[in-house]
């Protein structure tokens, strides 16, 4: 053992005994509590709502460029491709809004309860279906 | 010194050894300066808190300019409030994007050059996104 990081492999067994630590089981071997499926999810929402700036920015720039432009941009938005990126968009925006609220409620120190921490990811949950819903109606309501 | 250490350091016969021949000061060495190490994560959470009510502003402005002509979304931004309240979120946006995005980046892509030019193009992108949709903006506000 030459890298220095293998000092922190070093742990003792219940009879005192030196051992080589065994490593945390990967995640294929647990089993998927929804906290970690939500924790995950927020990861994945955040980097669908990066892909998804790209579209604002299109959107944006075709407004300030032309009427052509911004013609290609909404031909965009009404065809089925487009479409469904803003459905997609909008869930991942209200999942990354409302769980983002969680986490800055977890940064201040609260809510870390099991019964707290399984009631809010059923809340995080229900209202990013009842508002992501609402958005889409409003949406096509709107179109 | 901890346990651990100790250990490591060799009173042991049997288990495994570890040669420990740097001082504390070499193994902290290049790792970065304690004063600034949370500036990356509180800027996180401080975009996000500013993005809370001006996510539902654009929300709201957004499912308003659905569907509506290039004019109307000119109109929409010759007004003052919504053309500044877009640019902030423009810049609190991509900050908070290139800040995450950096994590996912530092997380999962280990080869040395590759998470170089990773973070790298975040940096570059998200900074030239801003630029763009801020001028976009600015520009629609400003000659319509």
């Amino acid at each position: 053992m030459t890298d220095v990081r293998e000092a922190l492999m070093v742990g003792r067994a219940s009879d005192g005994r030196l051992v080589r630590r065994p490593l945390s089981p990967h995640l294929q071997i647990y089993r998927w509590p929804l906290s970690m499926a939500t924790s995950i999810l927020h990861r994945v929402s955040g980097v669908a709502l990066a892909v998804g700036t790209l579209l604002l920015v299109w959107w944006l720039a075709a407004a300030a460029a032309s009427d052509d432009a911004y013609a290609t941009v909404s031909w965009f938005l009404r065809s089925w491709l487009g479409v469904i990126c803003l459905l997609g968009w909008i869930a991942a925006l209200w999942y990354h809004f409302l769980n983002g609220i969680r986490h800055l409620v977890w940064d201040a120190g609260f809510g870390f309860a099991k019964p707290q921490i399984d009631s809010s990811t059923y809340f995080v949950l229900g209202a990013t279906a009842a508002l992501t819903l609402l958005t889409w109606i409003a949406l096509f309501t709107q179109l | 010194m901890s346990e651990t250490v100790k250990a490591a350091a060799g009173h042991n016969a049997g288990g495994p050894r570890v040669k420990m021949m740097r001082t504390t000061l070499g193994q902290v060495r290049g790792l970065g300066s304690a004063k600034t190490g949370v500036e990356h994560w509180w800027i996180e959470r401080l975009t996000s808190v500013a993005m809370i009510p001006m996510t539902l502003w654009f929300i709201y402005s957004a499912l308003h300019l659905a569907g509506h002509s290039r004019l109307e979304v000119a109109h929409w931004a010759a007004n003052p409030i919504n053309a500044a309240v877009m640019v902030a979120l423009l810049l609190t946006v991509f900050r908070h994007m290139g800040l995450a995005l950096m994590v996912v980046v530092d997380d999962y892509i280990h080869a040395r050059a590759a998470h170089m030019a990773m973070l790298l193009l975040i940096k570059g992108g998200t900074t030239l996104l801003a630029l763009i949709g801020i001028i976009a903006t600015l520009r629609l506000a400003f000659t319509g």
